[in-house]
């Protein structure tokens, strides 16, 4: 029944057998073992699972694994690490950004294409409009909106 | 170091740099070797007779190892999860509880409730197989509904009424009499919405037995392991004490729903012993809309007696609380001592009498939820208050001045059983107003409509009381558990620190906090001081994180350790200064004979006790390690004022929060950062609950209608504004560190204040939460007639 996928993750080709109904998301926690995506929900809200598909942020539980055949991911743990962050890591932990952590790298995943998409002219209200697909239980957003705020002066 | 790191500073976090690299280690990234996955069977109605299960096909279903029952764990010894407070009735009987096992036994109570497990080589194969689970049940009636509860049919046979417990609070005749003479007197009916927590990270548990130790090992989503290993070990009989480790790595949020000792942890432990197997369940975000604790649900009349210049003279207060179908881990304790008790407020009122019904219903149990109580209470309270004011034509914020408890009555004992030991409430409303530009709001209003905008203002002066608990106290008060926490500090031989604490870090910033503390009472760098929580093999016991207790109980523990420290640092740099104890300052580090130049650092007394060589090996042991438990003689008493400017569109109902000012006092503040960011999530659950949280189950049928993210309005990031905050300082009193709880106050505080925001901005007397544009734009139709309903 299994199929096998290969993909780019974080910059190396990976290969994995899986079912043909195993969600991205899925693929890249236990298959891969890259546990920093998320799972928040089963039903598309939370963001949780935010990663950059062909460098676009995309919800990892709304494709199948089989449909990142041939594609580019990358995850929380491909942006940056412990003494070499991404911008949008850096300016998450200044500002305070996150609590709990759980939504943390969804919240970079989907900062990163904000900043992106409005390269010169990123507003307070664009952030908090564009962040309408992540979910935050602990900050209130104000750290968060900050932060991405932050990034985008140093991206 | 001190200014830049120590207490008081503004420290980025340790803890962030692996979750903002995705090295986090939560429960659901833990696996276990061989390891199977539960997935349980829940109730497709609100109250239901299980006339049979037929489990052949499941058991039967490619990948199954075992399909569960709640009488398989009877069978297998496991008792019910137990309510850890008592509550008596006024007539002096115990509360009725009812038993709640695991899975259920006979009968399902509400929708979701587990009544089954099936443990398979995948997740995806416990799903198939428990679907092919094909019970028989006769459904029965249910009743979702609060207030009428009590003339509903027993949902449990010998509990009548479906009265758990009726209890009061107060002097009754005293503020009956305070009626008596009232000059005017306000009434009101609240209703307090029933909330779901969703932490973003869903529970989740990993039984991992091993035969040859025959010890279990439960790694589990907890805000309190320890506790969760003595519930499951002394009432549910897992395993005893000894043998059983429960981890909590990092938890992704709770917010109270963390507490709380769940069918799902149970099984999963139970389930490995039995299967000797790893067994984990994760939850779907449907199972945490139907299965975690909700949160608040009180149906209330509160009256209010003033004198003819607005003096409160009396409140009295009836409430019926909902407590869901059965009774969570601390479900009784949460409508009575942690609501009744805050009744006065910030405010002189002499005579309170509260009554509490609290009822069984067929929804989901309900417990604590952040600020549990508190919330309700201050809720209440700010909007009789603002609706006095209007009524009697005063100003909201002088009304509230002029009963406001003074700032030099302190210590100050309400009639509702607490001891505020400090604050000072006019200094926060002055704060606040002068942020919000209280006095500019005429102007803006104007300006608003002719804009065609109707432009409100609210405020909410709040009191809680937090970092639970005397232990002798709550004893009496009904606790099964004592309430102090533990601190263990190990300094190592090169000099450097671990600290051990009872508490548990699921966002608030432990480990940089309670390392601040450390790093600055021994003058060592922050970076050498490295704080562990949530492992019972490695800490001692604790109590856990809720209540906003952390800091003020388990930071107070650690206080005492460190005071032990240095205590026998002290007697070891004698030994080597050749001089008394007495003759010994620390400071910066650095341990001195007074009046010399005659020095040893922090590090060298740490590598001569580890190898005393030269050491009074006849008066001391070596090492140096101590331990603290710390019992708090009082809570702490938060307090502050909310103002909420809101401008609501009269076409549509739809509300938009402009403004929200917060000024608190928390007394001192360890990391002024972090605190901002508690109470920065605290208020957005707050403006949530106001604005947006609606549970709602369907009232013919039970079920739960907001069952998912897209039905239950979680706040995002547009939906709020950023808040400007600022403090006023009064520190606690029986505290070595002077410290409040800081947790929940946002969510306490900001509710009445948005409400009373958009009910000054309409010109109605009640407004329902949370506040949906179609009730406002409703209310706004009826006039001044109450808003009900959705």
């Amino acid at each position: 029944m299994t199929v096998k996928v290969t993909t780019t993750v974080n910059g190396g080709q990976v290969s994995g057998d899986v079912e043909p109904n195993t969600l991205l998301v899925h693929f890249i926690r236990e298959t891969l073992g890259l546990t920093g995506t998320h799972v928040g929900c089963d039903t598309s809200q939370c963001g949780a699972c935010t990663v950059h598909f062909d460098g676009v942020p995309i919800k990892s539980c709304t494709l199948l694994a089989l449909q990142a055949e041939g594609h580019d991911v990358t995850t929380i743990e491909g942006i940056g690490e412990p003494g070499h962050l991404h911008p949008m890591q850096a300016a998450f932990q200044e500002n305070h950004g996150l609590q709990c952590g759980f939504c943390t790298p969804g919240m970079i995943m989907a900062g990163i294409g904000i900043v992106e998409r409005n390269k010169g002219g990123l507003t307070e209200e664009t952030i908090r409009h564009e962040l309408e697909g992540n979910i935050c239980r602990c900050t209130g957003y104000h750290n968060i909106v900050k932060s991405i705020a932050a990034a985008a002066r140093d991206m | 170091m001190t200014a830049e790191t120590g207490i008081g500073a503004r420290v980025t976090r340790k803890e962030d740099v692996r979750f903002i690299t995705g090295r986090g280690r939560y429960t659901d990234d833990i696996n276990g070797h061989g390891q199977l996955h539960a997935v349980f069977a829940r109730s497709p109605y609100a109250h239901a007779r299980i006339r049979s299960l037929n489990l052949a096909a499941a058991r039967q279903a490619p990948g199954v190892a075992a399909v569960l029952t709640g009488e398989d764990l009877a069978a297998g010894g496991v008792g019910a999860l137990p309510c850890g407070w008592m509550i008596h009735s006024r007539d002096g009987s115990p509360m009725k509880q009812p038993a709640h096992p695991a899975l259920a036994q006979g009968t399902v109570r509400y929708v979701g409730e587990p009544y089954a497990v099936v443990i398979a080589a995948s997740r995806e194969q416990a799903q198939a197989a428990a679907e092919l689970i094909d019970g028989d049940f006769e459904e029965l009636p249910a009743n979702v509904d609060t207030g009428s509860a009590q003339s509903f049919q027993p949902i449990h046979a010998d509990i009548p009424n479906n009265l758990c417990y009726d209890w009061t609070l107060g002097d009754e005749a005293a503020t009956d009499a305070a009626f008596a003479g009232a000059a005017h007197v306000v009434e009101l009916d609240i209703v307090n919405n029933r909330l779901i927590p969703n932490a973003i990270e869903p529970r989740a548990a990993l039984g991992d037995y091993d035969p040859g130790t025959d010890v279990l090992t439960l790694f589990t989503t907890s805000q309190n392991p320890h506790l969760a290993r003595l519930v499951l070990s002394a009432f549910v009989g897992l395993a005893p004490e000894h043998k059983l480790r429960v981890v909590s790595p990092d938890v992704g949020g709770g917010f109270g729903s963390k507490i709380f000792i769940y069918s799902e942890e149970t099984v999963c432990g139970w389930a490995s012993k039995k299967l000797r197997r790893p067994v984990k369940w994760t939850a779907d975000r449907s199972e945490a809309f139907l299965n975690d604790a909700h949160g608040r649900d009180h149906v209330t009349r509160a009256r209010l007696a003033l004198d003819a210049d607005g003096r409160f003279l009396g409140l009295k207060v009836s409430t019926i609380a909902n407590l869901g179908a059965y009774m969570s881990t601390f479900s009784s304790s949460i409508p009575t001592y942690l609501y009744g008790t805050l009744l006065a407020g910030q405010y002189t009122t002499p005579a309170i009498f509260v009554e509490v019904k609290a009822v069984f219903t067929n929804t989901t149990p309900v417990d604590a939820y952040r600020g549990a109580g508190r919330p309700e209470a201050t809720f209440l309270l700010e909007r009789i208050v603002e609706t006095a004011a209007r009524d009697l034509g005063m100003d909201p914020a002088a009304l509230r001045r002029k009963n406001m408890v003074p700032r030099d009555a302190f210590p100050y004992a309400t009639p509702v059983a607490l001891v505020y030991d400090t604050g000072d409430y006019q200094a926060c409303l002055d704060k606040a107003l002068a942020m919000a530009d209280y006095d500019g709001f005429p102007a803006r209003r104007e300006a608003a409509r002719a804009r065609g905008r109707l432009r409100g203002i609210g405020l909410s002066c709040y009191i809680e009381a937090c970092g639970l608990a005397p232990s002798r106290l709550a004893g009496q008060l009904g606790a099964g558990v004592g309430l102090y926490e533990s601190a263990e500090i190990r300094v190592n031989p090169t000099g450097n620190v671990t600290v051990f604490t009872g508490t548990h870090s699921h966002g608030q910033g432990h480990e940089t906090t309670f390392a601040q503390v450390v790093s600055d009472r021994f003058g060592i760098p922050l970076d050498q001081v490295e704080v562990v929580h949530g492992d019972t093999a490695q800490g001692q016991f604790g109590l856990g994180t809720y209540g906003s207790r952390s800091l003020a109980v388990g930071g107070s523990a650690l206080m005492k350790a460190s005071d032990k420290v240095i205590a026998k640092g002290t007697r070891i740099a004698a030994y080597l200064l050749e001089t008394t104890p007495d003759d010994i300052d620390f400071e910066g580090g650095v341990f001195r004979a007074r009046g010399t130049n005659k020095t040893k650092t922090f590090g060298e007394i740490a590598f001569a006790a580890y190898v005393p060589h030269n050491y009074p090996l006849e008066e001391l042991e070596p090492g140096l390690q101590e331990t603290a438990f710390y019992d708090p003689q009082n809570f702490t008493y938060p307090a502050g004022t909310y103002v909420c400017e809101v401008e609501v569109d009269p076409e549509t109902g739809g509300t938009e929060i402009v403004k929200f000012t917060a000024v608190d006092d928390f007394g001192q503040v360890i990391n002024p950062m972090i605190v901002e960011g508690q109470v920065h999530g605290g208020i957005a659950q707050g403006i949530g609950q106001a604005l947006l949280e609606a549970c709602r189950y369907d009232r013919e049928s039970g079920q739960l209608l907001s069952g998912s993210l897209m039905d239950y309005a979680m706040p995002r990031a547009d939906d709020l504004v950023n808040f400007d905050l600022d403090v006023v300082r009064t520190d606690c009193t029986h505290n070595p560190l002077g410290v409040k709880g800081c947790g929940e106050a946002g969510a306490i505080g900001s509710p009445p204040a948005v409400i009373n925001a958009i009910t000054d901005a309409i010109g109605v007397r009640t407004l329902d939460m949370p506040a949906t544009p179609l009730k406002v734009w409703t209310a706004m139709q009826a006039g001044n007639a109450a808003a009900t309903g959705s």
